[in-house]
């Protein structure tokens, strides 16, 4: 049976192996409609090459690292990242290279080409895949083609594609991928057409932009908009677009320009090309017997069809239908761009003068009304930021996910994350509070007397200079008592600073990031040279968006924090007020109403008395996540359920927890490793133990609830396990002579 | 009794038809059985696995060499009694690396590419048991013993 069949050879039975999109462009050709040169690869082939190679099952072993349901967008993703580098890495089988080169050659010679998907199980009645697939645009020579195949066919395990058709039920161990190769038709104009409106049955749609099609279904290039009333089969309105931009061919692939003046004043189509495409839609709904969706695009006037197919109840968003928000998760570049501009000129400096104006505030002096205005004025204040922090800051995150997958393309490295290397040494908020930090704990290494003191609870005698040292952190940092960097006094009974500055002083060791990865400026050399000097400050803007994007990460959480701490002052000092006044309510009336108002009201820590674990019948042994932070390390546990636990952290110790964010992060150089229940390469958790060399594994479902303090715990941050309890007497000497 | 032409034969063919072994640990007269999976030298005379250290499976074999290793063909079926074949190695285990482990992991991710990122893990040994017997059932009770020269 014929693996590769070019549009003019397809028969009705290859209809399921080829997949919706190729056949109905066969189908077009047969009846006389005019579509570019087509050769497809049908899904035996993809089958054959994931069977021979072990990627199959390889595959299959990514997505059953844990149950699908426990893993977040992130892990997902990640996942969805592993296997696309499996593909990227893995070749052809010869004889299949050599047959797919012998029939590119044959079909395209050196003509630039399109490389698009065509699941069996795209655009059934049910279910439009219609942008979870990828496709790639002007792809020259079968080195290149081929290569393409291969990005298409791991788009079939996209992290949109893979919660799709888990949402839709599809069995994804069942899913194959069949691919359309077609000559690219560089067109003067190109767009969309629906032969039925979806939002009204009399009407029809055509939508077009300059150049290639790409960019209209992208959503980078805004189209001119025509509705046609199918009877009368003339235009009723025309929504012209800000013409601004036109996808055209680049050296390889395309790029997004400004369109040049001439054009942006005029609209893509006269309206006799309008009528065209509209009959043309037309003609395709009666030969299909079928409302339809057509891509086309007009090249020297001659009108090509290049894909079709039926518009379906899913070809419009419908309730529950969750394809354009899976969809939403990936920015683009220039989305992330206009984003990255915003971040760093408006709203970082617009959070820390917003910062800084709080701190002029004495509260001291205000009057108890006054307080009382002020705390509603700072919870708003903090409230806006959260909002902005949701709406702009997380979306932001995916900058690094983007260079990710712009590195791994280009240089298929061994290891999928290595582009996180080539982001450490990037300046991070957290990494200089710790550094503050070693620095005290330095003075207490080189001075006996003054740890002496600190230790046994002196504090009137110690030195000025230190003290000052100590006021100076703190009205940066705060006393890290707080879930919040900046806040002071959250928890009256622990001294997590002094207890941690006491730790760091007597281990020299903590915090010296001894496994962090060096190769970062070797890295970068190796990412730039994969640009010619054409693309070259394409490549440094990507560069500068991902460091921003992963420096961002910890960063937002302080300059928040600092905002949020402004807040929780304000209410600690009506507290102290209430109390003060309790005899006299007058004074306290506005204030003790105002602090009823607080929902939830922020109260101190108080640390919970932990109950000893009970010794259970089943326990995890061996439990698998998330291979976050490269290495392998073994300590005892201390699971940190709320940030009072911090405070009881020792060198040596393995951080576990719900999540680490970036007000935890200070007990970091102390650990021998990192375990999170919240999974993701790129949490948080997970770069910062990067930046300290230390073994991270996230997404362990019941870390804090099935690991204990205590436990001695192995961490696998090679392969994502975490083994509880020692693998025997001869496994722990020889693990202990190896790390 | 089977010739032992047709022993090695059969040997040969169970052990690269089957991926899957069981491996039999000990430590202080306490059992401990594992599946791992596994590939043959060319003369039998050797099975090599790949384990994380920080197993119980190690760290007992690391201790007392002396394992066992079970294979068989069985697919849960009546006729597992009369058709399977199932044999046992024993002998004794070590963790090889540098030159030797290259060596081994070739054929070893031959046999099981999907493993690739597991083998080379660097918390991943390659176990290696240098065999002292095999004990090989056929037809539900005939049992044929095959022993190594020291």
């Amino acid at each position: 049976m014929k693996r590769i069949i070019p549009a003019s050879k397809i028969e009705p039975q290859d209809r399921n192996r080829i997949g919706g999109k190729g056949y109905a462009l066969a189908l077009l050709l047969n009846a006389g409609f005019q579509i570019p040169q087509t050769l497809c690869l049908t899904s035996d082939l993809y089958s054959e090459y994931v069977l021979r190679t072990g990627l199959r099952e390889r595959i299959l072993m990514e997505l059953h690292r844990k149950d699908f349901q426990d893993m977040r967008w992130e892990e997902i993703w990640d996942c969805a990242t592993r296997i696309r580098n499996l593909f990227l890495r893995v070749p052809l089988p010869a004889d299949i290279n050599a047959e797919l080169r012998a029939a590119i050659k044959s079909q395209f010679g050196d003509s630039p080409t399109v490389v698009r998907s065509s699941a069996p199980d795209e655009d059934a009645a049910s279910s439009s895949f219609a942008g979870l697939h990828e496709s790639y645009l002007n792809i020259k020579g079968s080195d290149a083609i081929l290569e393409h195949v291969r990005k298409v066919w791991s788009s079939l395990w996209s992290d949109a594609a893979l919660l799709y058709r888990k949402e839709l039920g599809l069995d994804v161990e069942k899913s194959a991928m069949a691919v359309v190769i077609q000559e690219i038709i560089s067109g003067d104009c190109s767009g969309v057409a629906f032969s039925i409106n979806p939002a009204d049955d009399s009407q029809a749609v055509v939508e077009s932009v300059y150049g290639l099609n790409q960019g209209l279904v992208d959503g980078v290039v805004e189209p001119d908009r025509w509705i046609l009333d199918r009877s009368g089969q003339n235009i009723v309105s025309h929504v012209a677009a800000e013409r601004k931009y036109w996808l055209v061919p680049d050296k390889n692939g395309v790029r997004r320009e400004a369109l040049p003046a001439a054009k942006s004043n005029q609209p893509p189509l006269e309206p006799s090309d309008v009528l065209e495409v509209f009959k043309l839609t037309l003609r395709a709904e009666n030969f299909f017997k079928q409302p339809q969706d057509i891509e086309w695009t007009f090249n020297q006037e001659k009108l090509f069809v290049l894909q079709a197919r039926p518009i379906t109840a899913a070809s419009s968003p419908t309730v529950g239908d969750k394809r354009s928000w899976y969809l939403s998760l990936h920015r683009s570049f220039e989305n992330l761009e206009s984003l990255h501009r915003k971040i760093e000129e408006e709203l970082i400096p617009g959070m820390i003068s917003e910062a800084d104006k709080l701190a002029q505030v004495d509260l001291g002096v205000m009057s108890d009304i006054d307080l009382a205005a002020e705390i509603n004025r700072r919870w708003e204040i903090n409230h806006r930021w959260a909002t902005i922090y949701w709406d702009e800051f997380i979306p932001f995150a995916h900058g690094v996910r983007l260079f990710g997958q712009v590195y791994n393309d280009l240089l298929h490295p061994d290891d999928p994350y290595e582009f996180i290397d080539l982001l450490t040494h990037t300046e991070m908020a957290s990494l200089e509070r710790n550094r503050m930090l070693d620095e005290l704990a330095d003075l207490l290494r080189r001075d006996p007397l003054l740890a002496g003191q600190l230790g046994s609870g002196q504090y009137d005698a110690l030195p000025a200079s230190f003290t000052q040292q100590i006021d100076a952190f703190i009205q940066k940092y705060g006393d890290l008592t707080c879930t919040v960097t900046g806040g002071t006094q959250c928890d009256e009974e622990a001294k997590p600073l002094f207890n941690i500055l006491l730790e760091m002083a007597a281990n020299p060791n903590s915090g010296t990031q001894h496994g962090k990865s060096m190769r970062a400026a070797e890295l970068q050399e190796k990412f730039f040279n994969e640009f010619d000097a054409e693309h070259s400050k394409e490549a440094a803007q990507m560069l500068a968006l991902a460091r921003s994007s992963y420096q961002l990460r910890d960063d937002d959480n302080i300059h928040l924090g600092r905002i949020e701490s402004h807040f929780l002052t304000a209410v600690q000092e009506a507290r102290r007020r209430v109390k003060r006044h309790k005899r006299d309510s007058q004074g306290a009336g506005a204030l003790a109403e105002i602090l009823a108002d607080l929902d939830p009201p922020p109260t101190a820590v108080k640390a919970e008395k932990k109950h000893p674990p009970q010794k259970p019948l089943l326990r995890s042994r061996q439990m698998t996540g998330q291979p976050a932070g490269p290495g392998i390390a073994r300590g005892r546990a201390r699971v940190v359920r709320q940030h009072a636990d911090l405070a009881d952290f020792k060198y040596g110790e393995v951080l576990i927890c719900d999540a680490v964010d970036p007000n935890m992060t200070f007990v970091v150089p102390l650990a021998a490793a990192v375990i999170e229940r919240r999974g993701g390469m790129l949490i948080h958790g997970a770069i910062i133990a990067r930046e300290y060399g230390l073994p991270c594994v996230t997404g362990i479902p019941d870390a804090t609830e099935s690991i204990h303090d205590g436990d001695e715990v192995t961490v696998d941050g090679y392969l994502g396990i975490v083994t509880v309890g020692s693998g025997g007497l001869g496994a722990a000497n020889q693990l202990e002579k190896e790390l | 009794m089977q010739k032992p032409e047709n022993f090695k034969t059969r040997l040969r063919e169970l052990l690269d038809s089957q991926s899957l072994g069981v491996v039999a640990t000990q430590s202080e007269g306490q059992p401990y059985a594992s599946l791992v999976a596994f590939v043959a030298s060319l003369d039998l005379k050797r099975i090599y696995f790949v384990t994380p250290k920080a197993t119980r499976k190690f760290g007992y074999l690391i201790k007392d060499h002396r394992v066992a290793i079970l294979i068989n063909n069985s697919s849960n079926q009546a006729e597992d009694f009369h058709r399977a074949i199932s044999v046992t190695g024993v002998g004794s285990a070590a963790e090889i690396s540098g030159a030797e482990r290259e060596q081994v992991l070739k054929p070893y991710l031959e046999k099981h590419p999907h493993l690739e990122d597991f083998a080379k893990s660097p918390s991943c040994a390659m176990v290696q048991i240098k065999l002292r017997s095999y004990f090989m059932v056929r037809n539900f009770q005939n049992v044929t013993e095959l022993h190594f020269d020291k």
